[in-house]
């Protein structure tokens, strides 16, 4: 023994010291002003004038107005203050708001149906992974499967390079098949994608609940497929709301290949919000209250989750 | 309840061979233990048995009903895990109840089952409870009331006591036993543990790498076990072999034991010149001075009412099981007497015992 080891120590070894705490929370708090600071700012932008938004140098303090989340909605045309005064007074706030600009409300934008679409495809997708995920990672995980491990890897190669690597042989097959700019085609395209992932997630989760669960449930009287629904299933939900929220995240936010392959009927958000254009350019504050409709969902799936996610993301770290 | 009938049941995985060929019948009623070091191939006969492993050949009978590939579901058997295998997301009562619920009985029913079950069970105050919280004992008990609620034709235990501390074990040992005493049920019971198997089973099978070694009542397997492998893992201390080299003829009551006769237990079979093993357990040695073995004391363990003693002798170290009130000094030359009525003899080619008049050597159910 040296003497530095012999040396008694005052404080304790499991405990973090008070300094220590301190610096670890001061990392947490920058770390989160870093994170959430570009958030606030575009849910601030959202309210701000056309003027305000692109002000230099930024405003912080501002008027709010609702005239960006207005025009995201709609469609508007510029009309001679003559023609704007000989109409009918306005019936609503909105346009009323428009007035004020010289311009009439020429009808709804097409931000629901987008929305929709990223909605349908964002769920869809994820829900077909997982699904097929679940399957898959179970029948690898319970059964002795000829080739088990060239398959997993063959899966998992599938994940090697940037989808998007793919994107033009991807666009050929899709334009034969007649799947461009369908929900269909990006539903299928984002569960090919994710279905990787799925199975390798859940995979690990089903590997660690005992088989004796299922085997017990066999035993007592249910088939195969009861004993996963009943048994199995409700013991791997963390796994599953992990690898769902995943999923949703990918096929939420994927932007390129929505690019290529949607631009009407199929298209989802993350194309349509960078194209918003206002007079004289882009529309930043509507551009803003988009982005912020957009993050709303996928915040509010996971916070319903969060209790999951963050088992799940911890999971196999301390037995239980 | 049911017989459970084995025949040439065999189970291999790719190039590994789990069990090989065995046959034999477990009784109506009969509390039936396998034993075996780990890999000897128990549990995965249990698991065929059970139906959740299929063999590879050979064929399983439940009361004279070929179930050989019927569905787990199908066979009305009862299974309990080491682990326990509670669902962790139902409580104690559920638990219980969820055989009956997986056989679509009405809710009114299962209720009475289940509290019918906790009372034989003295668990009656935890059915509302979550299992996590459950003490090692409690959950075997909700373990064993699962299995019980269904009245199932047999029970199937795979190391039910393996998860519990020593203490709980010995006492889950007089509960199962007395449990199997009250419901009569047909047990086959897997263990590694041979106190488990001696104080609780009317039979035991001793199993080695996928063999059935022998199977008997746990007097005759520790008295007259049919191999070295038997005589070997069966006992604590287990019986010591004496290495010689000979040949025997029957109706002979001593063998050449190197340059000495030794009595033994009347021979039963003429055998050529072969290495042999005279297999003595703990208990049937003495000390004396006239003794025809000799040695030197190595060590002496303490164990209350008797003592563990091991001597150095010329043909290997003995044990020897001595009253503890005896007394050893270590270093000491002294001569070892056996008891002769109680011997063994092993042939050391093929590890099986010889037959004398105490023991009819090897038999397979």
């Amino acid at each position: 023994m040296t003497a530095a080891a012999t040396k008694s120590t005052a404080h304790s070894i499991v405990e973090a010291s008070p300094r220590a705490k301190a610096f670890a929370s001061g990392l947490v708090i920058l770390y989160a002003v870093i994170t959430i600071l570009p958030l606030l700012w575009i849910v601030a932008t959202a309210f701000k004038s056309q003027s305000d938004a692109i002000a230099y140098p930024p405003k912080v303090i501002f008027e709010p107005t609702l005239e960006g989340y207005v025009n995201l909605f709609t469609v508007r045309t510029r009309q001679t203050p003559d023609f704007i005064a000989k109409l009918p007074p306005p019936q609503t706030w909105y346009d009323k708001l428009v007035r004020q600009r010289d311009m009439v409300i020429a009808g709804p934008s097409k931000v629901v149906p987008r929305f929709v679409n990223s909605l349908i495809i964002g769920f869809g997708s994820t829900f077909l992974a997982v699904f097929l995920g679940t399957l898959a990672a179970y029948a690898f995980s319970r059964f002795r499967i000829p080739l088990a491990d060239d398959l997993l890897f063959f899966i998992l190669s599938t994940r090697m390079m940037p989808p998007v690597a793919v994107a033009i042989p991807i666009y050929l097959m899709y334009r034969q098949l007649n799947l461009t700019d369908t929900r269909l085609g990006m539903i299928l395209l984002y569960t090919a994608v994710n279905v990787s992932l799925a199975v390798w997630l859940l995979k690990g989760f089903i590997d660690e609940i005992p088989r004796e669960y299922e085997e017990a449930a066999l035993v007592d009287g249910y088939t195969r497929l009861q004993a996963l629904r009943k048994v199995v299933l409700p013991q791997a939900v963390t796994g599953i709301a992990a690898t769902a929220i995943f999923c949703l995240i990918f096929s939420w936010n994927e932007y390129a290949f929505a690019v290529l392959l949607t631009s009407g009927e199929a298209q989802t958000m993350p194309p349509f919000i960078p194209f918003i254009i206002g007079e004289g350019g882009q529309d930043w504050p509507a551009v803003a209250a988009a982005t912020t409709l957009f993050v709303v969902p996928i915040v509010m799936f996971t916070v319903l989750l969060r209790k999951h996610l963050l088992r799940g993301i911890t999971f196999g770290a301390v037995r239980k | 309840m049911a017989q459970i009938r084995i025949e040439n049941l065999r189970k291999s995985f790719d190039q590994f061979t789990a069990v090989e060929g065995s046959t034999f019948t477990i009784d109506d009623g009969t509390f039936f233990a396998m034993l075996g070091p780990s890999g000897c191939g128990k549990t995965t006969t249990l698991r065929m048995i059970a139906g959740l492993e299929l063999p590879t050949e050979g064929k399983i009978l439940l009361d004279g009903e070929d179930v050989t590939f019927h569905r787990a579901a199908a066979r009305d058997i009862a299974f309990v895990f080491q682990l326990f295998a509670l669902y962790p997301h139902m409580n104690v009562g559920e638990n219980i109840g969820f055989p009956l619920k997986c056989q679509g009985m009405a809710r009114r029913e299962i209720r009475e089952r289940v509290q019918e079950t906790a009372r034989m069970l003295r668990i009656e105050h935890l059915l509302s409870s979550k299992t996590s919280k459950l003490s090692g004992g409690d959950r075997q008990r909700v373990a064993l009331g699962r299995a019980m609620v269904r009245r199932p034709k047999a029970f199937l235990m795979d190391e039910p006591l393996g998860a519990l501390d020593a203490e709980f074990r010995h006492l889950m040992c007089g509960e199962l036993r007395d449990l199997h005493d009250r419901i009569k049920a047909t047990t086959v019971y897997v263990t590694h543990d041979q106190l488990e198997a001696m104080s609780m089973a009317d039979q035991i099978a001793v199993m080695n790498k996928g063999r059935v070694e022998q199977i008997g009542t746990p007097q005759e397997v520790y008295d007259r076990p049919a191999s070295m492998f038997v005589a070997d893992f069966i006992g604590s201390p287990p019986m010591n072999f004496l290495r010689f080299e000979g040949g025997l003829r029957s109706g002979d009551r001593a063998v050449s034991f190197h340059d000495t006769r030794l009595a033994v237990p009347e021979i039963r079979e003429d055998r050529a010149n072969a290495p042999l093993a005279l297999g003595v357990r703990p208990e049937h040695i003495r000390f004396a001075d006239a003794g025809a073995v000799r040695g030197e004391v190595f060590g002496a363990e303490y164990l209350g009412t008797t003592q563990i003693v091991t001597i150095d002798t010329a043909y290997g170290r003995v044990a020897a099981r001595l009253s503890s009130s005896a007394s050893v000094r270590i270093g000491e030359n002294i001569g070892l007497e056996f008891n002769a009525e109680r011997l063994a003899l092993f042939d050391i080619g093929s590890g099986l015992a010889i037959r004398t008049a105490n023991g009819e050597g090897p038999r397979h159910g």
